[in-house]
């Protein structure tokens, strides 16, 4: 009996087409990807099971490091807002800014605010210089002592600048883990002293444990939405 | 696939004593280089996608002054949350803090289930009063764990001084500095 011969075929696949493909994925990724901006201010946020994504624009940040130091930033998109506040500041305190040290603080898109008023002019003068604030201890703005709480005139100048411009501000707390409550106490206490009650805590995503409340109540939504 | 012509010479018959040159294949193994673009692809999809920080939000109540402004809750169904030093919780029902007992984070989720079970839900309150040992990890914690139990009503309060000094005379019986 004949059997039909088969003919042998090479198992070797050109690999070239894949290969092209994957590095065009890869490069796609890499351009997509938002690069974190190089973050002055060392902080471990805490987990939450929450999915909403943090606001970017329009954002006053209070930043509690790990010591419990209390500093001020605000997002990129804030600059006239940013001037706005370090003016109202000024003013208020006399502190004799010149117009290079507010600059120091309005124009660098990552600039915070990280002393309390009496040291403030020297603490410009350090960040108009770049690296000046690098290894240098920090005191932070004072918010432990209720009295001399001086984050709620910040806020309240921050207030005052965006809804000049008509801007809803949003307030976002990132705090560190490790950080003693009093702190966030006196923050807390600083907004609340300006009437604002709604605050966004930064943390880091984690899932929801399976068998709790939360978890079915999910499961519940989705199979709702699904069908 | 295009190939390089390795043949030496453009048509000419060779003699008979030259040596034809050995064709060497230009085909390269592109499997390895694939396996490396795709490992890179799935790093950085991970990275992109699962550093995006997330935002929880908390709203406080306006503080009152005025006693018949305050909200008032049903004493049998309110759970008071203490935060202590080293991630200790300590809890107790109803209004009367001596009944008070410690958990740890572990711990702090049967409870809260165990009392929404037994408690109507229009009533159930937690409050939640971190200490000054707290750190502010344990608050963000504790908020989550009430998204984790859905629980609808919790209000954050400073703490008692009573309260304080309970906890602490408690935290000294431990031993827990």
């Amino acid at each position: 009996m004949g059997r039909a011969k088969l003919p042998r075929k090479s198992t070797n696949i050109d690999m070239t087409a894949m290969c092209d493909v994957a590095f065009l994925l890869l490069s796609f990724f890499i351009l997509a990807a938002k690069f974190k901006p190089p973050e002055a201010l060392k902080v471990t946020t805490p987990n939450s099971v929450y999915t909403r994504i943090v606001p970017e624009r329009n954002v006053l940040m209070v930043t509690i490091d790990k010591a419990g130091k209390v500093y001020l930033s605000f997002s990129d998109n804030n600059t006239a807002e940013k001037a706005d506040i370090i003016d109202a500041i000024n003013t208020s305190k006399n502190l004799g800014l010149t117009a290079q040290e507010k600059a120091a603080f309005s124009k660098q898109p990552t600039a915070y605010i990280g002393a309390p008023f009496s040291q403030l002019k020297a603490f410009l003068d350090r960040l108009a210089v770049p690296d000046g604030l690098k290894d240098v201890n920090l005191s932070g703005i004072p918010v432990k002592d209720s009295a001399n709480n001086e984050l709620i005139d910040w806020v309240r100048a921050a207030k005052s600048a965006f809804s000049s411009s008509a801007l809803a501000m949003k307030i976002v707390i990132r705090g560190d883990n490790d950080s003693k409550y009093p702190s966030f106490q006196g923050v807390i206490y600083s907004f609340k002293k300006n009437d604002e009650l709604k605050f966004q805590l930064v943390t880091s995503p984690v899932s929801v444990p399976s068998g709790t409340d939360l978890w079915q109540l999910n499961q519940k939504t989705n199979t709702k939405g699904a069908s | 696939m295009a190939e390089m012509d390795t043949s030496s010479g453009g048509g000419h018959k060779k003699g008979p004593g030259v040596k034809k040159s050995k064709k060497l294949s230009t085909r390269v193994d592109l499997t390895p280089m694939v396996d490396l673009g795709f490992l890179l692809i799935t790093f950085f999809i991970f990275t992109t996608t699962m550093s995006q920080p997330t935002a929880m939000p908390l709203n406080l109540p306006k503080d009152v002054d005025k006693p018949e402004e305050q909200n008032k809750v049903k004493e049998s169904a309110v759970l008071t949350i203490m935060l202590g030093k080293n991630d200790q919780i300590y809890y107790y029902e109803g209004l009367d803090p001596t009944k008070m007992q410690s958990t740890t984070f572990k711990g702090i989720r049967d409870i809260v289930i165990d009392k929404k079970r037994r408690t109507d839900p229009a009533d159930f309150v937690v409050i939640l009063k971190p200490t000054q040992d707290a750190t502010y990890g344990n608050v963000v914690n504790i908020v989550d764990e009430m998204k984790i139990d859905d629980v609808k009503r919790f209000a954050q309060v400073d703490i008692a001084p009573a309260e304080y000094a309970l906890i602490q005379k408690t935290e000294q019986a431990n031993g827990i500095k």
